[in-house]
């Protein structure tokens, strides 16, 4: 299993939602994590980063500072809830040598299900919000470079107040 | 493509069709092109522009000779390397603002400079009225030594009257 980087079309489809929980999905699921954490700092991957167009992505900000759910793996996930809006700085591990100021919203209710079929919903915000949303869009052929609201930092600089 | 690199600088009066203009000129030239700053600066249009050129210095500067009369542009050709797929990421982003005064950016960047923050991208402006003019500047760089070490600078700048702010850049890499 390999990451695969932008011109890639297979970044650019809409991912299938699933439908068997079965050991074969759990082992590819373990897989995808090992690639995430082989990514230099790496948050989070999504399914379509390895070509893998099914609805999967796993987050891990457990590395940071502040209130976080853990290792997330989750699968035909769903924002049912947001709330809020932040401009943060992000880079995405199939667009290599390049980063941008993106829009995000500042909290939001998911819900999914994990590598068994059972149904789950987590509450996040901050850095856990945005990397949910960034691993989501690529379910959906979306990259950060679709959102990207500035290089430059005057954008940037308003969340803080300056 | 490691060789025969130029940075290609261009400024004149801003007016409609230069980016244009002078693109195409370089692409049917033979150019190729690498990484560009295109802005507009106080009524002027500028271009700092990374161009791959196989058949030398000399024969770029004829390329562009024409259009660049044309357009009343001023050209200046230097050779570089061309370090691309080098990007350095900010890890701090420093926000200045205040009345306008002489030295503002030499005070504010030498002692950024001496606690360690490698600038990789300064922008700035003289906003409010011309009776009032405000001067803003924004950095963005890398803080060798940390970025609590510029906290002491920002707290300096701030008792001499100038808002200053310190964003550390919080990056996403998914």
């Amino acid at each position: 299993m390999e990451l695969i980087t932008w011109p890639d079309e297979r970044l650019r489809r809409v991912a299938d939602v699933i439908d068997v929980f079965d050991k074969a999905l759990r082992e590819q699921a373990s897989k995808l994590e090992a690639v995430m954490r082989a990514g230099p700092a790496a948050v989070g991957i999504a399914a379509p980063q390895v070509g893998w167009l099914q609805r999967l992505v796993i987050v891990d900000v457990t590395a940071r500072k502040g209130t976080n759910n853990g290792l997330l793996i989750l699968l035909n996930p769903e924002i049912v809830q947001w709330q809020g809006s932040v401009i943060g700085r992000e880079g995405c591990l199939s667009v290599p040598e390049y980063t941008g100021n993106v829009v995000r919203a500042a909290e939001l209710v998911i819900e999914a299900q994990d590598l068994y079929g059972e149904s789950c919903r987590y509450e996040a915000s901050g850095f856990e919000a945005r990397v949910i949303q960034h691993e989501l869009d690529h379910l959906d052929g979306l990259l950060f470079t679709d959102r990207i609201v500035s290089r430059r930092s005057d954008l940037f600089l308003r969340q803080g107040g300056a | 493509m490691a060789e025969h690199w130029f940075m290609l600088t261009v400024v004149g009066r801003d007016r409609a069709g230069i980016v244009a203009q002078l693109a195409q000129t370089l692409f049917r030239a033979g150019a190729d092109f690498g990484e560009a700053s295109m802005l507009r600066l106080g009524g002027n249009f500028t271009i700092m522009l990374m161009v791959h050129f196989p058949a030398g210095e000399h024969s770029l500067a004829e390329s562009i000779k024409a259009v660049a009369e044309h357009l009343q542009l001023r050209v200046h050709i230097d050779p570089i390397d061309s370090h691309l797929h080098e990007n350095e990421a900010a890890d701090v982003v420093v926000s200045i603002s205040g009345a306008d005064q002489a030295g503002i950016v030499a005070g504010v960047t030498t002692r950024l400079a001496a606690v360690g923050l490698d600038i990789l991208n300064l922008d700035s402006t003289v906003a409010g009225s011309e009776a009032s003019p405000v001067y803003v500047m924004r950095i963005e760089g890398r803080a060798r030594e940390g970025i609590e070490a510029l906290e002491p600078v920002i707290a300096e700048l701030q008792r001499e009257g100038l808002d200053a702010v310190l964003h550390p850049v919080d990056m996403l890499i998914a």
